[in-house]
């Protein structure tokens, strides 16, 4: 277990002062405000309620904030290299190869007008001189390793014809077939049935640990996030609440924190009322 | 068919134009009168009549045009080759230029080049089609001389190609006569330009809409995600998948020019479908009033087919 706020040798991303508005007729909307966080080669983990400026998080640091929204940071370092000051062409050529995201729904994210297989060797070659041949039978391999048994069928399948927990391996997939460093998991279990979670987060967990990856791992679900990540940082209305060791979740001192662990329900303890959360107006200050 | 078959039937006879006096004049005697009335088998209970015009439709015979006194088979095998050759050109104008306008309207939503597929977009709804036939051959054949005049062909080349198919550009390349065909097609393509541009219209407006439906789906950022161009993203991603709905869309609008547009057709001396229906319903043409008719319902019908087919061509989650 590593302690919080200090990941061991140079960090993967570096993050200081993170923003992203958007600017709309009636005002401008401040999803993010002022988030700092460095990752390393660990399992870290964002949690927040909806709305809380965890997926603009990875968003923002993908570039991937669609317009009218604006990104500013007094740092984003990615390996060394200023995030910031990068162009648009280099920022996209990051994205896939370096740093990549598999989202929520496999339903919603897989183009359902080509082929799964399709899908995963063009992830491939947008970045590797690779022939057609040499990119499907990476596909292939690939899809082995997220552990679908026919992988040869299930190249030639459309997104409608697999399953949610299948999908989202195909998701999965694709989204690291280029071999990046960073994945950003943005509730890639939220949409599947409790079954099928636990054995798409294990093959997610295998893959970012025997390839050395730094995964952030956005989530709504404390219990998960507290078994899967290495640390936790805990945000509300844009900004983080406070960070800690995924083990020390249990003894977190601020009160928003504590609010949500009190919101769970627990089958051995049951409560007749759940309590509700208190927010307080002075964290967002 | 059956349907569009009998509804076209009664409206032709309940119609309060009496058909004998089409063929005989004003000034006919009433034995001659008389004589018309029987041949054209107007004595006869109408659902007699029908049953007999839906035996010689299986027989192909729509039956003599009064105006033409010809065959109305003969007659349309004549236009519709016409029309066919306006509304395909036209079509492929609408759609070669729609497509691309709609895709960069949607993709700058609310910036210029959306304005200006906007009020091109206007101009092809609204500009009346008469307006701007006349407009463009005040200008491109009288003062430019760019194009052809009204009518298919010039008189130069008047009856140089014999007619196979009945589409002329076709007729004209596959017995190797170029000069009548580059002359045939200079003649095609104004009136072709102003269905055009309403075909484009609308599929430019269709296409925005669904591209922008497209562009706000996951699996969209999902292929930013992997890095690809917003090029590929735009066109391979997000148009394939906007393309389904739109083949609906380009197959409604080709069928609608197929109908055969009679203002284009009158304006630029068109021999097309429309202006033949027109002529004839005008003189109390019946046979030939019911026989295009006929001909535009089965195109409907072909062109609705032939898009679903597409359609499911198009879209794997229909196979």
């Amino acid at each position: 277990m590593r302690a919080p706020d200090t990941p061991l040798e140079q960090p993967l991303l570096e993050l200081d002062n993170l923003r992203v508005n958007f600017h709309t007729p009636t005002g401008i909307v401040r999803a993010v405000r002022g988030l700092s966080f460095s990752l390393g080669r660990e399992r870290l983990g964002i949690v927040g309620e909806s709305g809380s400026g965890k997926s603009m998080t990875g968003r923002a640091i993908l570039d991937l904030i669609p317009y009218p929204g604006e990104v500013l940071a007094d740092r984003m370092v990615y390996r060394g290299q200023d995030l910031l000051t990068m162009d648009k062409r280099s920022r996209r050529k990051l994205r896939g190869r370096h740093i990549s995201m598999v989202m929520q729904d496999p339903k919603y994210s897989l183009n359902p007008v080509h082929t799964v297989g399709e899908q995963i060797a063009e992830a491939y070659r947008v970045h590797h001189k690779a022939s057609s041949r040499e990119a499907r039978e990476r596909s292939l391999t690939m899809l082995e390793a997220v552990q679908i048994r026919e992988p040869a069928r299930v190249y030639e399948l459309y997104p409608h014809e697999v399953s949610g927990g299948m999908g989202q391996r195909v998701m999965i997939a694709m989204m690291l077939i280029a071999e990046p460093d960073i994945l950003i998991a943005d509730e890639p279990t939220s949409a599947l049935d409790v079954t099928v979670q636990l054995q798409v987060l294990k093959i997610l967990d295998d893959l970012v640990t025997s390839r050395g990856m730094g995964l952030i791992f956005i989530s709504h679900d404390l219990h998960l996030v507290k078994s899967f990540c290495d640390r936790v940082i805990v945000m509300y209305g844009g900004k983080a609440m406070e960070t800690l060791a995924a083990g020390e979740l249990e003894q977190a001192q601020h009160p928003y924190t504590r609010g949500l662990l009190g919101c769970l329900p627990d089958l051995d303890h049951p409560k007749a009322t759940l309590a509700t959360l208190n927010r307080d107006p002075a964290w967002l200050a | 068919m059956f349907g569009l078959l009998l509804v076209t039937f009664l409206i032709a006879r309940v119609i309060p134009i009496d058909p004998v006096l089409a063929v005989v004049g004003d000034n006919a005697r009433p034995d001659v009168y008389e004589k018309a009335r029987l041949d054209l088998g107007l004595d006869k209970p109408l659902w007699q009549q029908f049953v007999i015009y839906i035996g010689k439709v299986f027989t192909g015979n729509l039956g003599t045009s009064v105006l033409t006194a010809q065959a109305v088979t003969e007659d349309i095998k004549r236009v519709f080759p016409a029309t066919l050759e306006l509304a395909t050109l036209g079509t492929m104008i609408g759609v070669s230029l729609g497509i691309p306008l709609g895709v960069l309207a949607a993709v700058y939503q609310g910036r210029w080049p959306d304005q200006v597929a906007r009020v091109i977009g206007l101009f092809g709804y609204s500009i009346p089609v008469f307006w701007l036939g006349l407009m463009g051959l005040l200008l491109f054949y009288a003062k430019l001389g760019w194009v052809g005049g009204p009518g298919r062909i010039g008189v130069a080349w008047q009856d140089f190609v014999t007619p196979v198919t009945g589409v002329l550009l076709i007729d004209a390349a596959m017995q190797g006569e170029w000069e009548a065909f580059w002359d045939g097609f200079s003649h095609l393509i104004l009136p072709s330009a102003v269905l055009g541009l309403y075909s484009l219209a609308y599929v430019s407006r269709m296409t925005r809409s669904f591209m922008i439906t497209e562009l706000q789906q996951q699996y969209v950022i999902a292929a930013r995600v992997k890095g690809m161009s917003e090029a590929r993203v735009i066109w391979r991603h997000a148009l394939r998948n906007a393309f389904v709905p739109l083949v609906t869309v380009i197959a409604l609008s080709y069928a609608h020019l197929l109908e055969g547009s009679v203002l284009t057709e009158t304006i630029f001396a068109w021999p097309g479908l429309g202006r033949y229906i027109t002529n004839a319903l005008l003189n109390a043409d019946m046979n030939a009033v019911l026989g295009g008719t006929l001909v535009i319902g089965a195109v409907f019908i072909g062109v609705n087919l032939f898009s679903d087919i597409l359609g499911r061509l198009v879209d794997p989650r229909t196979r």
